[in-house]
């Protein structure tokens, strides 16, 4: 889907990468979720967007978990900065009790 | 989907034929560890080529497979890795730490033979 977009094998590659840690990270947590792609128009450019969301525990420190080497799970504890890191654009809402929703977006280059 | 492991003398050969799941991972794991055993190998080599997504689950089982070969007295070389691959790990933080790697197969052999060299 993203090669289809335009996107060079390398951002393939990462956005890949990215949703396995996203999808890791649903079944670790929240045992259930789902993950939707879709493509997003920005004003003069393309680009390819991944939500991942579950109704699992919800995250009660998102600060914390965006800080590296954090994990409660017994993880390597490099999912969500490490995503944050291989994509464009990053938002995290959460809500103890409620789930979890990851919305990342990689623009083309 | 699972892993052939060749023996080629005193080395062993897993060479990865597509993207793998946790289960094959580790199923490889155990599989490799064994076979070390079973045919006294000095070392592995693993190639990855054929992979091309690396997250934090493959890239630490690839790393818990060197240490357990490491404990079993022969070495593990991952060969291999992809350009793109090598830049997500290295975007998400993961590090294969002391394991050795190479270019490709024919790299990580030279290598093997070069260090073994004196020993056989």
């Amino acid at each position: 889907m993203a090669a289809e977009l335009g996107f060079s094998t390398g951002d393939a590659t990462l956005i890949a990468a990215a949703i396995s840690e996203l999808a890791r990270n649903i079944v670790s947590y929240a045992r259930k979720g789902q993950i939707t792609l879709k493509t997003v128009n920005g004003l003069k450019r393309q680009g390819f967007a991944v939500i991942a969301s579950d109704d699992g525990p919800g995250i009660p420190d998102v600060q914390q978990a965006l800080r590296d080497g954090f994990s409660t799970s017994g993880s390597l504890g490099l999912g969500l900065p490490g995503v944050r890191r291989l994509m464009d654009e990053f938002e995290i809402t959460s809500q103890p009790g409620r789930g979890t929703t990851v919305t990342v977006k990689k623009w083309r280059q | 989907m699972e892993v052939p492991i060749l023996k080629q003398g005193a080395f062993l050969i897993a060479t990865f034929q597509a993207a793998l799941s946790d289960a094959d991972l580790k199923h490889l794991r155990m599989g490799l560890v064994q076979q070390v055993v079973r045919f006294r190998s000095r070392a592995v080599i693993v190639d990855v080529t054929a992979m091309d997504v690396m997250d934090s689950f493959a890239s630490r089982t690839l790393r818990e497979i060197a240490q357990m070969i490491r404990l079993r007295g022969a070495e593990t070389v991952i060969v291999g890795i992809q350009p793109e691959v090598a830049f997500a790990m290295v975007q998400l933080g993961l590090t294969l730490e002391d394991v050795a790697t190479a270019l490709d197969l024919e790299e990580g052999l030279a290598y093997l033979n070069e260090k073994f060299k004196t020993a056989n």
